[in-house]
């Protein structure tokens, strides 16, 4: 069985805020070296045979096309988590 | 007039727009998340809720859905559909309206009697309102800033497109106070605020006439039958 993790982030254009909740949240609990925080989502879409690079480009697409929406999000990643 | 209510797993106020349509004059028809089948309405309704849980992102699963591939392909021969809400955040996903919206500005859910100017009412869905009328009704979400670059912000403002605009107070920190668009052709309008909850005496927002008296919601519906019949 493989696993494949699409990363998806909001756009560095837009203001996110969830991550700015976070961000303010950290320093009244005692961490105070973070300046700033944002907040994405990570898909985890498992096969059961081997990841191939037709199953990446499948992932690539979903998460252009489904898991994220381009108007406000960017896939940032895709790739192969190693067991 | 047959006017369509879509109802998906999750869709919270499909009664209340089906009871705007009947007080407008025209017939709800209940249309099904599930059924490609349109029942030969004359326009139609994607009313406000949290379709399948906003999972994934507000609207995004619903684009998906059987009736929404009908509805896409009647807005693009002209039908005219109203998106509220939640319906407004799915006619983004489907791509029939440009940008998206993201979490309110502030975080927190918000529930209040919103005013809101008509600056566009040439629309199926604003045609009986004056233009640059002021008009409340209630504005109830978590998922309501309104968001799109610059270029399409542009475009929207430049086309006359922005039908909505919040009055006095930008309620989640929505682009250019942007409260609901239209598409080129004005037959498709979505928007975030809730007129289907202001067409009933005793039961809307306050108004001139007194506590509760508000209705301004009404000649969403109005209009669409008026631009039905021509």
């Amino acid at each position: 069985m493989g696993r494949v993790v699409v990363d998806v982030m909001p756009k560095p254009e837009i203001l996110d805020p969830q991550g700015k909740a976070v961000a303010n949240a950290l320093p009244r609990l005692g961490f105070t070296q973070f300046s700033a925080v944002r907040q994405g989502k990570r898909f985890e879409l498992e096969v059961e045979g081997p990841v191939t690079e037709e199953i990446l480009a499948a992932a690539r697409e979903a998460g252009e096309k489904v898991l994220s929406n381009p108007v406000i999000e960017d896939v940032v990643a895709v790739y192969e988590e190693q067991g | 007039m047959r006017i369509g209510v879509v109802t998906y797993p999750g869709t919270l106020d499909d009664r209340d727009a089906a009871r705007a349509v009947r007080l407008a004059g025209a017939e709800p028809v209940a249309l099904w998340h599930a059924d490609a089948d349109l029942k030969a309405v004359d326009a139609v309704v994607v009313p406000g809720g949290f379709s399948y849980g906003d999972y994934l992102r507000a609207g995004a699963i619903s684009r998906f859905a059987p009736i929404t591939g009908e509805i896409v392909e009647a807005a693009g021969r002209g039908m005219p559909v109203l998106g509220i809400c939640n319906g407004f955040q799915i006619l983004t996903e489907a791509h029939l309206l440009p940008g998206s919206m993201i979490k309110n500005d502030h975080l927190s859910f918000i529930c209040r009697e919103q005013q809101l100017r008509v600056e566009n009412n040439a629309t199926a869905w604003t045609n009986e309102y004056a233009q640059d009328e002021v008009i409340t009704v209630p504005l109830k979400n978590q998922d309501g800033q309104y968001v799109a670059d610059e270029r399409t912000l542009d475009e929207l403002e430049g086309e006359g497109r922005v039908v909505f605009r919040y009055v006095g107070w930008n309620p989640n920190g929505s682009r250019r106070d942007i409260a609901g668009i239209t598409n080129e052709r004005g037959n498709v309008v979505g928007l975030m605020p809730h007129p289907e909850h202001a067409v009933e005496p005793g039961f809307g927002p306050d108004g001139a006439k007194g506590p509760r008296t508000g209705t301004d919601g009404l000649r969403f519906f109005t209009s669409a039958l008026k631009s039905l019949v021509g």
